[in-house]
């Protein structure tokens, strides 16, 4: 669920109104609320839950704070080699050449462990992180798959895969960096110590430059990430708007909208242009003061390092040494301010897949708990109350037997807690009073895995997966031949239509089954639940318009997966609650009314009044 | 890797373009995406002048440091002079430095804008031909697919001129004129100096077209596992129901072993390639050094030239690296802007004629004229065929039939969402193909079977065809579909957003606002597109009702299969595989004991027979 209030200010702020003038309604694209993109520098907490998944490869990551250390060691080297080269060599005339000689042999060697350094630096790093980050998504996938449902029904999937993937990526991205960070920094220090070290003087100047930069840079780098900032939202709105038009083009060519939202994405497409283009402003503002700066550091070495030469207290060499680093020395900055936004952007991250990882798992096997043995698949309610938040409960005190093999329709309005009640048989909640019992075993004492064999669910959406219709209906159940399959799919009548696709069970299904009717979907999930071949059926039946030949199929089938099965269905059509062997009427949380159809009708209670008021369906009551 | 659709095709296939492109269609491709960025003629003209100039400043560098060098030595004899010659130096080292920061601030600031520009211009005529696309275009392709195209394919295009373009004039300059001016110095040291171009430039571009291909297999491995968890999560209650969490995890193992290995191989061409530029790059400047450094001590060479020779070299170093970068982006462009410009040139299957004339209505009369029709994914198969009936104004017309009896289909003729292959449709005589889409579907409203609520507040939705109605006209079309109650009734009525991300409402619910959403523009044919299988069977008949008084000016027509809908109709067409086989009121059909009188036996008594038994 979204904030409305906050959604609500967003679409006021887009429209232009005055009191009494007509208002234009309109709004392409919905806006998303974005997530916080930069969290705190540093966060212990985060480096140490982070740091667990880095853990089994810090070898590789020692290894490759090494291999850097020596890479930066070896960029530093070259200039020193070459002044030396220049000083007691080439500046000595032909008595120098054996320390040319010494110098390239030097230079051969710098070259070697150069290229080795920065080849196991960066293979065993790049490969490393992957991994860190490939393991990250793993967990929180694992994780996702016991969590309780009510945190899963509460959040968007969508919120959930940005962080799987966004925010993985993000931390990929700063364990890279980070260890190149340390590389810049012993680079950014060797060129100090260097400088110092080849004269004191002339280097302390020519460092004069420095802190100009940082002082700059530290004005810098809010404005720059405001405009990232806001550059990121409009690409959102603007990206968010050209996907609404794709999956609306239908209804915006039928209500002939065609014009306006052309407009009205133009001027979104303006906005994202305009943030863009002072976010790239402020991008290149830096690079003439960086240019400047670095000129006015060569230019100091020219001037006081070629006085010190000509007046012999420089070797040559030296200036040449200098304007090497000069160059070199801004690198390392412009590399580090980078690494700090990196950094701000993985502990935001980090925090949010902590959030993820952190979220409590609520039903868990007891300790001690046992494999619930074959049972005769009744089920019973014990004084069952039940409620998601502790002081709102939406079942109250309820109690039922259904015997093994009977069929026991639930009916009711909506949110009176049908789902709720068939949701605790699964125990994909626990109840908050009473106890719920299948086959006489309480199911907080058997173990989740054992509890899941005896109970097939069928839901009110089908929902397929990617992969074909033979893996579909078979899923988990691996000792399932694909005969098995076919024998559940002819007895459920879906065989004829399967058979009249391109490659019969073989069939890939797109995304989520869509080339199938609404009325095949259900039955290639009933077959799935009858190939699963449990002793308990809870079913939630589906409501969506189905045409009256394919309902009468979809009837049948029921019936077929029904026999010898114990059921428990929440119906929505008539035709399924007269043929149950009982009704349960729950209204509000409470059990109001049981007994068969003839029963309840002579009771003329809450059920005989939604009959005779000839309800298609029990759903869109009240 | 990733498993065809079925049936629907990519977009790419619907459009008959494959990756491997002649050199021509590429080149084509680059004049095209030129032209766009030369819609702003300034920008580029100032982008490609600054770079001109920022490269020229880039070149100087190195000599004014090698002149430095010389002055410490020539000029020893006369330190005075040589000082003073230092800082005429110095100053032009700052100056030119401080132009160099200048031009190039302007190439970048220059070129980044014409890309923005360029992708301005792709996105709106990307969003325009969307909208402009018939059905039978829209129905051929994943939705998923054309979003891809509009957002990876569109970037990958408007990076054309600052990564392209620009960059290739960069580089000629800096490579061309660096390379000449090193040659003129002294061939044999400037040959030597320039010997890591080729192979840091052939490495460089191989690596980077390597990575592009793998590139776009890894964007379908990760693809592959978004969707594992997509549907993992989406599904959630599934696998929770049938305890799948091992089969789930073992999913999701594989998807991501297989996108970690190409990660893996992915890191490897890089590496690969990055250590053979240093390498070269770096053998290069020992051999100047060894070489220059020989000359020097011969007293062949200043050792301000050969100062002059390595910082070039280190100058060199960044812009011979992107070599690989323009190839790549070379590639990218033709590719992603071959698929974008493929889509853009398509045309819409319908579109007003060129004598279109605005609709204009009189009596109000719906006239099919021997109708044929065939989707145009299916030639071959008539789904209508020669289909004549006249509607007129006050009358409601049922249509019935078993599912693919062409009953939808039919209603989706009449606002042009496809065009008859055969006969011809009239309102008030005019052929509806003779006349402007706008004025057509502004007069025919279809209630769609499947509802699309856009993610906006109520109001927005219910004014999506007439967005400057009055509140009170909102409300009343919501009175009028019975959905008035339920939204005065949230805490934010009217302003409560809803949609995908929004309030939930119940199917009915949603039909319900459909159909009020229908009703704002007041239109002269109304069709319900088997819109009210949700709605409960009371609410359908106060719906009925209210637009009871509305029904004397148009003509409605409604598509169901819950024959309680169509009673009260004044005539009724059975259809079966696009003809009709019965017509007439409720009581005639009744009374021909046909096809109608099954169904409607099977839907009033089957149930209850059933029960009996």
């Amino acid at each position: 669920m979204i904030d409305q209030t906050a959604v609500e200010q967003d679409y006021q702020s887009d429209r232009e109104s005055a009191p009494g003038a007509p208002t234009l309604r309109a709004v392409v694209g919905s806006h998303r609320i974005e997530e916080e993109m930069f969290g705190r520098v540093f966060d212990p907490q985060i480096i140490r839950r982070i740091g667990a998944f880095v853990r089994p490869y810090r070898r590789q990551f020692v290894i490759s704070v090494v291999a850097v250390l020596v890479f930066t060691v070896t960029q530093l080297a070259i200039p020193m080699i070459i002044r030396r080269a220049i000083d007691k060599g080439v500046m000595v005339g032909p008595a120098g050449m054996p320390v040319l000689y010494q110098s390239l042999v030097a230079f051969g060697i710098v070259i070697a462990l150069n290229f080795v350094a920065s080849h196991v630096q960066e293979t065993v790093v790049g490969k490393a992180a992957e991994n860190v980050l490939f393991d990250i998504r793993r967990a929180m996938f694992a994780h996702l798959q016991r969590v309780s449902l009510s945190f899963m029904d509460k959040t968007e999937v969508g919120r959930l895969m940005s962080r799987l993937q966004g925010d993985v990526g993000s931390m990929q991205e700063f364990l890279e960096t980070s260890v190149l960070s340390v590389g810049d920094i012993v680079l950014l220090f060797g060129i100090i110590t260097l400088m110092l070290y080849l004269d004191p003087g002339l280097g302390l100047i020519t460092l004069s430059v420095l802190p100009v930069l940082f002082v700059v840079r530290i004005f810098w780098l809010p404005m720059a990430r405001d405009a990232f900032i806001k550059a990121h939202e409009t690409n959102s709105a603007v990206n968010g708007a050209l996907a609404e038009g794709i999956h609306a083009v239908r209804t915006v060519q039928a209500m002939g909208r065609e014009t306006l939202n052309a407009q009205l994405y133009d001027a979104k497409v303006q906005a994202n242009l305009a943030t863009h283009l002072w976010a790239a402003k402020l991008a290149q503002i830096l690079v003439p003061v960086v240019d400047t700066l670095t000129g006015l550091a060569m230019s100091l070495v020219v001037v006081l390092g070629g006085s010190m030469v000509l007046d012999h207290r420089l070797d040559v060499g030296v200036m040449v040494a200098f304007l090497f680093y000069i160059q070199r020395f801004f690198d390392p900055i412009r590399s580090l301010t980078i690494q700090y936004s990196v950094m701000q952007r993985a502990m935001a991250s980090g925090q949010r897949l902590i959030e993820v990882l952190d979220v409590a798992i609520s039903i868990q096997d007891q300790p001690g708990a046992v494999d619930l043995p074959e049972t005769d698949g009744s089920v019973e309610f014990r004084q069952v109350s039940f409620g998601y938040e502790p002081n709102q409960l939406v079942l109250q005190d309820i109690s039922f037997r259904v015997e093994p093999g009977q069929t026991v329709a639930l009916v009711g309005p909506t949110g009176s807690g049908k789902s709720s009640a068939m949701a605790l048989i699964h125990r994909f909640y626990d109840v908050t009073e009473g106890a719920v019992l299948v086959g006489g075993h309480d199911v907080r004492q058997v173990t989740q895995a054992s509890l899941g064999r005896q109970i097939a669910m069928v839901l009110q959406e089908p929902f397929l997966f990617t992969g074909t219709i033979l893996d579909n209906i078979r899923y988990n159940k691996d000792s399932a031949s694909r005969d098995d399959i076919i024998a559940a799919a002819t007895a459920l009548g879906a065989d004829p239509f399967i058979r009249a696709l391109p490659q019969g069970y073989d069939t890939m299904l797109g995304e989520r089954g869509g080339s199938l009717s609404t009325g095949q979907r259900q039955l290639l999930s009933f077959a799935r639940a009858l190939v699963a071949d449990a002793r308990i059926l809870v079913l939630d039946e589906a409501t969506a318009s189905i045409d009256s030949a394919t309902e009468q199929v979809i009837q049948r089938a029921l019936a077929i997966l029904l026999r010898g099965r114990t059921g428990l269905v929440i119906a929505h059509r008539l035709a399924t609650v007269r043929h149950a062997d009982k009704i349960m009427v729950l209204q509000a949380g409470r059990l109001v009314e049981s007994g068969t159809h003839a029963e309840l009708l002579r009771e003329a209670g809450l059920y005989a009044g939604l009959y005779r008021a000839n309800y298609a369906s029990f759903d869109d009551v009240g | 890797m990733t498993p065809p659709n079925f049936p629907i095709r990519r977009p790419l296939e619907v459009m008959a373009i494959d990756d491997a492109k002649s050199w021509r269609a590429g080149l084509i491709t680059l004049w095209r995406m030129t032209r766009i960025a030369w819609l702003t003629p300034w920008q580029v003209t100032f982008a490609l002048v600054a770079t001109l100039f920022s490269a020229t400043m880039q070149l100087i560098i190195p000599r004014l440091l090698g002149r430095a060098i010389d002055q410490t030595q020539l000029f020893a004899s006369d330190p005075a002079a040589a000082k003073s010659a230092l800082m005429a130096t110095a100053v032009l080292v700052l100056i030119v430095s401080a132009l160099r920061g200048v031009f190039t601030t302007f190439q970048n600031y220059f070129s980044e804008a014409v890309n923005h520009h360029s992708g301005v211009e792709l996105r709106l005529r990307f969003y325009e031909q969307v909208q402009r696309l018939s059905y039978g275009f829209h129905d051929s392709v994943h939705s998923g697919d054309l979003i891809t195209l509009g957002l990876l394919d569109v970037d990958g295009a408007r990076q054309y001129f600052s990564t392209g373009l620009n960059r290739l004039v960069l580089l000629t300059i800096l490579i061309g004129f660096g390379g000449v001016m090193l040659l003129r110095i002294d061939p044999v040291l400037g040959l030597m100096s320039l010997s890591f171009v080729p192979i840091v430039g052939w490495s460089s571009s191989i690596a980077q077209l390597r990575l592009r291909l793998t590139w776009r297999d890894l964007q379908d491995r990760m693809s592959v596992l978004s969707r594992v968890m997509e549907e993992n999560l989406g599904g959630i209650r599934v696998v929770r129901a049938f305890y799948a969490g091992a089969h789930e995890q073992e999913k999701f193992d594989k998807a991501s072993d297989s996108a970690l290995d190409l990660a893996h191989e992915r890191v490897d061409i890089r590496v690969r390639s990055t250590g053979i530029m240093t390498l070269s790059f770096l053998v290069a400047m020992g051999l100047v050094l060894w070489v220059g450094g020989a000359k020097v001590m011969a007293g062949q060479m200043s050792v301000g030239t050969l100062t002059a020779f390595l910082t070039f070299m280190t100058i060199l170093q960044m812009p011979v690296r992107q070599l690989g970068l323009l190839v790549n982006s070379f590639a990218r462009t033709s590719t992603c802007g071959a698929r974008v410009f493929a889509f853009l040139d398509l045309d819409p299957a319908i579109a007003d004629a060129p004598d279109a004339k605005v609709l204009t209505l009189t009596d109000g009369v719906l006239r099919f004229e021997n109708v044929d029709f065939a989707y145009p994914s299916a030639p071959a198969t008539k789904v209508i065929s020669n289909l004549s009936f006249t509607a007129a104004r006050g009358q409601t017309i049922g249509l019935i039939g078993p599912p693919g009896s062409g009953k939808s289909t039919l209603s989706h003729l009449i606002p042009r969402f496809y065009d008859v292959t055969g006969g011809r449709i009239t309102l008030d005589g005019q052929d509806i193909r003779g006349v402007t889409l706008a004025s057509l579907r502004n007069a025919v409203s279809v209630v769609a079977q499947d509802v699309f609520l856009f993610t906006t507040t109520l109001e927005n939705n219910i004014a999506y065809a007439d967005p400057w109605a009055a509140p009170d006209q909102i409300e009343q079309a919501s009175q009028h579909a019975q959905i008035h109650a339920h939204i005065s009734g949230l805490s934010r009525t009217y302003r409560t957003i809803v949609g995908e991300r929004g309030a939930s409402l119940s199917g009915g619910q949603k039909q319900r606002v459909a159909i009020a959403r229908s009703l704002m523009p007041n239109p002269a044919v109304l069709v319900f597109d088997d819109s009210t299988a949700a709605v409960d069977a009371n609410t359908e008949a106060r719906i009925r009702t209210a637009l009871q008084k509305g029904a004397a000016d148009r003509v409605t027509l409604i598509v169901a299969h819950r024959l309680n809908s169509l009673l009260h109709a004044d005539r009724i067409l059975f259809l079966d595989k696009g003809h009709v086989i019965e017509q007439g009121t409720h009581a005639e059909l009744l009374a021909l004991r046909g096809r109608y009188r099954a169904l409607y036996d099977l839907q009033t008594h089957g149930s209850d027979r059933e029960a009996a038994q």
